[in-house]
């Protein structure tokens, strides 16, 4: 982003007690494993502000003056808590070395409208310090299970080995597991399979049926509406035993009449029983987008003489596309991780990836499950970059400026 | 365009009336809507309206003790269970008669499980009279009433044909007296006794956990939806890929990573340990009770609140905030009385979806909850999977269910249901 | 519509490709290193024998519902199912499972002695073929419990001498006998104690004095994990998860047999199944209930096998080596001073009782 605001340099009288509160704040911690939290918040606050006076005043030079504080800090750690407290010393260096350049030049102005006052600067970090940390709570469980699937041992813990960042306390062992184990690869491929064509059902049946509902006059609006978000609203556990009369019945036909394979009609059952578990998403993410959506459009395509399919697919979908992905990909996940309903419906041979893992956490301890969540993770780490990535370039193309 | 001022109908250009061809339209868009719903409105009756209702109508259905024991019940009509004397002869005697044909299609047993969730008891009473009575002739064998008795003492037991009598009705309200903590007695529906009562303290804990749930992720929600919608796509799609993660993880595996940080050999007890901020024994209790489950539930359904409000917040423009400070309003009005009003409609979408999620939820709850964080959802889990008493679960989920219709009838009447977004 | 058509084909065709035919023989069971131990002794040599191809179902825990929702709906895909004893009374009772003679459709002894001798008291009910005897106890950590390692079931209840964390089961079986047999009720005595509303006051009054103390568990690998963890210093489990934790993990935890539940695992057939694969599932349990196979169990898990003639032929840990025996809770050293879990008198309390137990929990 471009700088919005000329900066300048900052008198030491603001600079100064700033780190040095920050100073303090992190001495705080040091101080207590330490033995007193009193006298670290004093020789924190002390050593940043004396250091950010020597950087400003004496040493002048800013890169010499950040690695210079990483080192001086990294030692420190060293010297208070061995290895670890090395790599944390180091990075406080870095983030101080930091910190008080960034005051020091007023760089904080730079990228924020230049009509805000100090009070409302001051509440601008804040306010994204206040967002950054619940970031770090929504990652936090897989900031945990990242590194607890590469452990050596078979439970959910961090060994001393693995603290000690000892090569022997971690291990590959899970992920061969899951790569090697017929179990793990059948249902993740079930999971492959069942997932995607429910998402489907779900999204091109309810997709219509938004569209249907977004008409101006529809009878009994309120009824049917309710009607197709129930399947959000009826506790699972009640959904799995009825689904399962149902579709016991369902595969008495299917197999019984018209004499269909077995695994197969397993496979349908569980795919129709996630799809309707998926249509609620759909539709309230459609019927939202369509609220918006000029009616004209349509008519104004119909006046051309385009006939209400052509309509439909080169008018109206790119334009209610978004709700229908982001509808999609909640009926995607509703599936993809859906236990109960599966462990009722379903066969051992639909036995699906939540399943193994919901085994997996009752029957026997195994990281394997952590494992595959970081495939899992990193698989969607992946997708989501390259739709970014997609998205950028079709913006670029069509000469828009990246906002 | 009202009749009294017309000569003549309007007509249109085909030269039908006006009127008729609008309704003609009217009704033909209508048509095309029903026909466009249908499909899937057809599909959710079938496979999932229907199979839960009947599910649900178990909550009232007892046909057990009338169907395997009529004789007894006829005969039961006509004694009188205040007068505090034993049933009569007749009654003995229609009872083995009914037990030999039960007992032939093992049905004997069933109706001592069905009994046993009335009465303590009733189930060895009706398996182990089952053995001796298999060998009995109805015709010949009589009287009964001793030798029933020298069988199992219970059958001299007025209370045991009490409870006969009182559950031999084809249709019950003894689930639903059962899920508020009540019985089904012959005097008619009366408390619990006080150590049994769970099921009402339940249901008031779901509602007000759900409550608190939903209260924490509107707090965290806001400010992450608020900076997604201000922030400049590139960084806010970056950013965004940070809260869809969580929603790709599986559900277990983050119940089980919060298991990991919380517990008291926990990451999060370990880390204020080491940094002295908590004494090694003095380590924070923060699962398997009621905190435990907030902060995963608050986790697990963060997403669902977060993208409702943020798709909300991305159409307020920015110029109403901007021309807010220019005529002269505080950061606090300006906040409050113009940008907070237009993101309700985002609160109350994700709310909603927030409170009725988590009062449904019962694994998340099972693995953190504790002997206090459990919810309602985890009994009828119990009772549909261990104890298999299906009409209780059914009439425990019909309340739940009901709970949830009119929590949803009161949002569609302030918001309207139309007005929820999901990103 | 017609797009679902061709999806639903298509993933037809996927599927029809790895699938298996359709004659296969389901088996429940209830998955991780106790399935296992059923392929391997069982399953495999089986299908070595009759070529009948067996998929496993780890879907034990819910057994008991889904086989009456399937009786109930007329569609039972089971054949055979891997269930505890009281799930197979209550199976039983409610028509689910079919009859087992013992002496006509199991094999005997290797010396002739009858199925129903060598079983013995083991048949708890006429539906139930027992295959394994497990018994839930106690493991504590060596390195958190001092210097006097308990050796007692009381030491459960005595936070002076222990303090800490202990994780028990949520629901009453098991903790309400405990209970009363640490509050000086005799043993012969507990289920006539508990039958009555006094005795089981006496009995939560006993688990609130540590109730504090508990980490309540529903999941059969909670207890390894917590105490893998150091997060509680003694939990009850089942032996073969505490053998695990200590001989193949190499956790410091050592197991405490001391009024040890005694209970069993085995096979029932659900009732209702076709000639054809009733005779099927009879002939796989009459095979592998057989002296020998129980005996093979053995090698891979530390449950006691369920007939008395299996118990010389245990022999050593498939990967480590190791004698089984003195891992079995059958092993007369470990049996000293066990409990017998009373099925009947649960059959009727248990709705009561754990009614009761979850509103003391809730308080």
């Amino acid at each position: 982003m471009a700088a919005l605001t000329p900066i300048s340099r900052k008198p030491l009288s603001l600079v100064l007690p700033t780190v040095a509160a920050f100073g303090g704040f992190f001495g705080t911690f040091v101080g207590a494993s330490n033995g007193s939290a009193l006298f670290g918040i004093l020789i924190g606050a002390a050593l940043i502000a004396s250091l950010a006076a020597f950087y400003i005043l004496v040493l002048k030079n800013e890169q010499l003056s950040r690695w210079l504080n990483i080192a001086l800090m990294g030692v420190l750690g060293l010297v208070l808590g061995g290895i670890p407290g090395l790599v944390l010393g180091a990075l406080f260096g870095w983030f101080f070395g930091w910190l008080i350049f960034w005051m020091y030049e007023g760089r904080y102005r730079q990228h924020i409208h230049p009509y805000l006052t100090s009070g409302q600067v001051l509440w601008h970090y804040t306010f994204r310090v206040i967002c950054g940390a619940i970031f770090v709570f929504l990652i936090t469980p897989i900031l945990v299970v990242l590194p607890l699937s590469f452990n050596a041992e078979d439970f959910f813990t961090f060994t001393p080995e693995m603290l000690r960042f000892d090569p022997g306390g971690y291990s590959l062992k899970h992920y061969r597991d899951f790569f090697t184990s017929n179990e793990w690869q059948r249902s993740f491929k079930n999971s492959l399979i069942i997932a995607p064509i429910a998402t489907v059902i779900s999204v091109s049946l309810g997709t219509l049926a938004a569209i249907g509902l977004s008409q101006s006059h529809v009878p009994a609006k309120r009824a049917i509406m309710a009607i197709l978000i129930s399947p959000m609203i009826v506790p699972l556990i009640i959904s799995a035993t009825g689904m399962f009369f149902f579709y016991s019945s369902v595969g008495n036909f299917l197999e019984g009449t018209l004499g269909m394979d077995k695994t197969f009609v397993g496979y349908i059952k569980v795919i129709l029983a996630h799809a309707v578990l998926g249509v609620p998403f759909v539709i309230i993410t459609v019927t939202a987008t369509l609220v918006g959506f000029d009616r004209s459009l349509t008519r104004a395509a119909a006046n051309m003489g385009a006939n209400p399919v052509t309509t439909f697919f080169r008018v109206q979908m790119p334009l209610i596309l978004p709700g229908v992905i982001s509808g999609g990909l909640f009926a995607f996940i509703t599936s993809f991780d859906e236990v109960v309903v599966v462990l009722f419906v379903g066969s051992a041979s639909q036995k699906t990836l939540p399943w193994q893992m919901f085994t997996g956490l009752r029957e026997q301890i195994s990281p394997t499950i952590l494992a595959v969540a970081t495939i899992l993770v990193i698989i969607s780490i992946g997708l989501l970059t390259a739709i970014e990535l997609l998205r950028r370039r079709s913006e670029r193309l069509r000469g828009l400026s990246p906002s | 365009m009202s009749e009294e001022t017309q000569t003549g109908p309007v007509l249109a250009a085909d030269g039908r009336p006006l009127k008729q061809s609008l309704a003609r339209s009217l009704r033909n868009q209508k048509l095309r809507a029903l026909a466009l719903i249908a499909p899937l409105l057809i599909f959710v009756l079938f496979s999932f309206i229907w199979p839960i209702g009947v599910m649900l109508f178990r909550s009232v259905e007892n046909g057990e003790v009338a169907e395997t024991l009529p004789n007894t019940v006829a005969a039961l009509n006509d004694w009188d269970s205040t007068a505090g004397d034993l049933p009569p002869e007749a009654v003995y005697q229609a009872f083995t008669e009914d037990m030999v044909v039960a007992i032939a299609a093992k049905n004997h047993t069933k109706i001592g499980t069905r009994l046993n969730y009335e009465k303590t008891g009733m189930s060895s009473m009706f398996r182990r009279s089952g053995r001796t009575m298999k060998k009995w002739d109805p015709e010949t064998d009589g009287p009964f009433k001793e030798k029933l008795i020298d069988v199992h003492d219970g059958w001299g037991d007025i209370e045991t044909w009490k409870t006969i009598q009182t559950h031999s009705v084809k249709y019950t309200n003894g689930y639903f007296l059962n899920a508020v903590d009540m019985q089904r007695t012959p005097e008619g529906a009366q408390a619990q006794p006080e150590e049994k009562r769970i099921l009402v303290k339940l249901f008031g804990r779901t509602m007000w956990m759900s409550m608190i749930i939903m209260g924490s992720c509107i707090l965290l929600g806001y400010p992450v939806a608020y900076i997604l919608a201000n922030l400049p796509a590139r960084k806010a799609n970056l950013l965004m890929i940070l809260v869809l993660l969580p929603f790709w993880t599986s559900l277990l595996v983050r119940t089980s990573a919060w298991k990991v940080m919380l517990q008291q050999q926990g990451v999060i007890n370990d880390v204020l340990v080491w940094i002295g901020l908590v004494a090694d024994d003095a380590r924070l209790i923060m699962i398997n009770n009621q905190f435990g489950t907030i902060v995963a539930m608050t986790h697990i359904l963060l997403p669902f609140m977060i993208l409702p409000m943020y798709s909300v917040m991305q159409t307020i423009p920015e110029t109403y905030v901007r021309a807010s400070k220019s005529l002269g309003a505080t950061n606090w009005t300006t906040f409050w009385r113009v940008y907070f009003p237009q993101s309700v409609p985002g609160i109350g979408a994700g709310s909603i979806l927030v409170f009725i999620l988590s009062i449904g939820y019962y694994i998340t709850p099972e693995i953190v909850g504790g002997t206090k964080g459990v919810f309602i959802s985890n009994r009828i889990a119990y009772h549909i999977s261990s104890s298999l008493n299906w009409g209780l679960a059914a009439a425990l989920g019909a309340i739940l269910l009901a709970a949830v219709l009119i929590l949803y009838w009161a949002y569609d009447k302030i918001v309207g249901i139309d007005n929820v977004k999901l990103g | 519509m017609k797009l679902t058509k061709t999806l639903l084909a298509t993933a037809a065709v996927t599927v029809s490709a790895g699938a298996v035919v359709a004659d296969d023989m389901t088996i429940v069971s209830w998955g991780g290193a106790y399935s296992k131990s059923q392929l391997l002794a069982y399953h495999e040599p089986y299908t070595a024998k009759t070529g009948v191809n067996i998929l496993n179902d780890d879907s034990s825990a819910e057994a008991v519902a889904k086989l009456r929702a399937m009786n109930e709906a007329g569609n039972i895909t089971w054949d055979v199912v891997d269930v505890v004893a009281s799930d197979a009374i209550r199976l039983c009772d409610e028509g689910l499972a079919m009859e087992i003679d013992a002496d006509t459709q199991l094999a005997p002894a290797p010396d002739g002695t009858s199925a129903s001798e060598d079983f013995g008291d083991l048949l708890v009910s006429e539906c139930f073929i027992p295959q394994i005897v497990y018994s839930t106890t106690f493991g504590y950590r060596t390195d958190l419990v001092g210097d006097t390692p308990p050796t007692d079931i009381c030491a459960v209840f005595d936070l002076d001498m222990y303090p800490g964390k202990r994780s028990l089961e949520k629901r009453p079986i098991n903790n309400m006998e405990w209970a009363l047999l640490c509050d000086g009720v005799a043993k012969g005595d507990v289920y006539d104690v508990l039958g009555t509303p006094e005795g089981q006051d006496q009995a939560l009054a006993k688990l609130e004095t540590i109730k504090d103390s508990v980490v309540w568990w529903s999941a059969g690998a909670d207890t390894p994990q917590l105490l893998a963890d150091g997060e509680v210093i003694m939990g009850s489990t089942y032996n073969g998860r505490l053998f695990s934790v200590i001989e193949e993990q190499n956790q410091p935890v050592a197991m405490l047999w001391d009024a040890q539940v005694f209970d069993l695992d085995g096979w029932i057939i659900p009732a209702g199944l076709s000639d054809e694969r009733k005779a099927r599932a009879l002939d796989y349990i009459m095979f592998a209930t057989d002296t020998q196979r129980l005996a093979d169990q053995a090698k891979y898990i530390s449950y006691g096998p369920a007939r008395k003639s299996s118990a010389p032929l245990v022999g050593q840990h498939a990967e480590l080596g190791i004698d089984m025996a003195p891992h079995m809770p059958t092993d007369p050293n470990n049996a000293q001073n066990t409990f017998l879990y009373n099925y009947e008198f649960w059959a009727d309390y248990r709705d009561d009782i754990d009614a009761k137990f979850q509103a003391w929990l809730a308080q």
